[in-house]
């Protein structure tokens, strides 16, 4: 109980009348990855967008290393902090170069000093290969690399989980692979991450609990291999058996 | 006389040059209005407000349908009439472009505001920036980079729409050119080009610095 760095208990979202979660509980323990599939249209980016305050919630409470957010007021712009996010747009500030777009966050809204967040930048773009690309404008960058620069802008706050949304869903097939690798490496350092994803061989190797949404809640959980390879309920079979072509 | 020599009789080319300095300087206070009411406005098109929101469309749309001229002639003979008021024709035109220049900034305004993706907002809020932090270092670069080649653009439009103020008795660059071919009919009939021509250059130095600043803002960058 204490591990849990997210825990959501009786989640209730609804875009007006049309209800997406009626009472969603889940949990994501510290150092844990965890991959949320499903359909489309079963609320897999609205449950994220919950978690950070950008959806207002209908009932429900989630905890943050087990105390309950309070959404709306001052509180939240520290909760963002503990939370990153990266989108499936690519969403970079195309005004700013890399660098900048980087260390906004920790100089303006973390007050750190500005030469040791850009030290500490430069060190993660190293990492995920994007050194040499500090100075260039989003405009300059292919997909692939603005996504991997917008992963590093959430690294750099030190949140204590990270929301990735779709991150690959707009790339162009090639880039996804240099995408999803940076998000691997990250896994296998114990880094606390919800994923939704499109990619099943990617949710399979990272992922350490998969969350299957279907029909308004989750509808099958479990080990990676275990639902893969031989999923427990009709639906999850059936959205499976869509990702494989066979005559 | 040959027509090019009227150009520099007598203190025709300093007329000339008075008459471009009204032109100027109605655009001008125009456009200087113009500005700070339209973002004013612009602003409150951007707002959440449903009846702020339409009461601006019904203006912009009014102001719009309507040609420049006919503005004009209903500002300086009709208002006037009806009202008493006593205005020159330059205070006229003032109005009748501030009104105009006003709808036409406040939905450059606006369109430069919506055109900044939602995810820009999102994005910035999930770094925890405030929203006024947003607004300072990620929207309002945006929105102005792709405002001012626009706003430039339109100030040359107002630059020479003026030329239409010469019908409500207003002496511009135009009008003392008329006045000044029409002085000279007889001793120089072939006037008329030269003196359009000059005019043509100074409309010229006017708008072409704008055009120029107008194009290097929008090169800026990548």
């Amino acid at each position: 109980m204490s591990d849990n760095v997210i825990e959501i208990r009786h989640l209730k979202k609804a875009f007006g009348d049309n209800v997406i979660f009626s009472d969603l509980s889940l949990s994501v323990q510290k150092g844990e990855t965890v991959v949320v599939i499903g359909p489309s249209g079963c609320g897999k980016s609205t449950l994220l967008r919950c978690l950070n305050g950008l959806e207002p919630i209908q009932d429900g409470t989630i905890y943050l290393n087990g105390k309950p957010i309070e959404f709306g007021g001052k509180s939240l712009v520290k909760i963002r902090q503990r939370i990153g996010m990266v989108f499936q747009n690519y969403d970079l500030f195309p005004n700013m170069t890399v660098l900048q777009n980087i260390i906004l966050s920790p100089v303006k809204v973390q007050k750190r000093n500005r030469s040791e967040a850009a030290e500490e930048a430069l060190q993660l773009l190293e990492k995920v290969g994007l050194r040499d690309k500090a100075d260039s404008y989003p405009a300059q960058l292919s997909g692939g690399q603005k996504q991997r620069a917008a992963i590093v802008r959430s690294l750099i706050i030190h949140p204590d989980i990270i929301l990735l949304d779709e991150i690959t869903a707009a790339l162009d097939p090639e880039m996804v692979h240099e995408v999803l690798k940076v998000v691997l490496e990250l896994a296998k350092n114990g880094t606390t991450m919800l994923i939704v994803t499109h990619e099943m061989s990617f949710a399979r190797a990272a992922a350490d609990r998969i969350i299957f949404l279907d029909g308004g809640g989750i509808a099958e959980e479990g080990k990676p291999d275990d639902f893969f390879r031989s999923p427990k309920t009709e639906r999850a079979k059936r959205f499976l058996s869509t990702f494989t072509y066979t005559e | 006389m040959e027509g090019y020599e009227v150009i520099f009789a007598g203190n025709n080319f300093i007329r000339l040059l008075s008459g471009l300095w009204v032109t100027v300087r109605i655009s001008l206070i125009s456009i200087g209005i113009s500005l700070i009411l339209g973002f004013i406005m612009g602003t409150a098109m951007t707002g959440r407000n449903p009846f702020v929101k339409v009461l601006c469309r019904v203006y912009l749309e009014a102001v719009r349908i309507v040609p420049q001229l006919v503005w004009l002639f209903i500002m300086y003979f009709g208002i006037t009439r009806l009202t008493g008021l006593n205005l020159s024709g330059e205070a006229a035109s003032v109005i009748v472009f501030t009104i105009w220049g006003t709808a036409e900034t406040a939905d450059l305004v606006r369109s430069a505001f919506g055109s900044i993706p939602i995810h820009q907002f999102e994005s910035g809020f999930s770094l925890g920036l405030s929203k006024i932090q947003l607004y300072i270092f990620v929207i309002l670069p945006q929105a102005l980079k792709n405002l001012f080649p626009n706003i430039i653009n339109l100030a040359t439009r107002m630059i020479k729409t003026t030329a239409l103020i010469s019908l409500i008795g207003v002496t511009e660059v135009l009008k003392v050119g008329k006045q000044i071919i029409d002085a000279n009919r007889y001793e120089a009939p072939d006037a008329a080009l030269w003196v359009y021509g000059v005019i043509f250059l100074m409309y010229f130095a006017v708008c072409f610095p704008l055009s120029l600043l107008s194009r290097r803002l929008t090169e800026r960058k990548d």
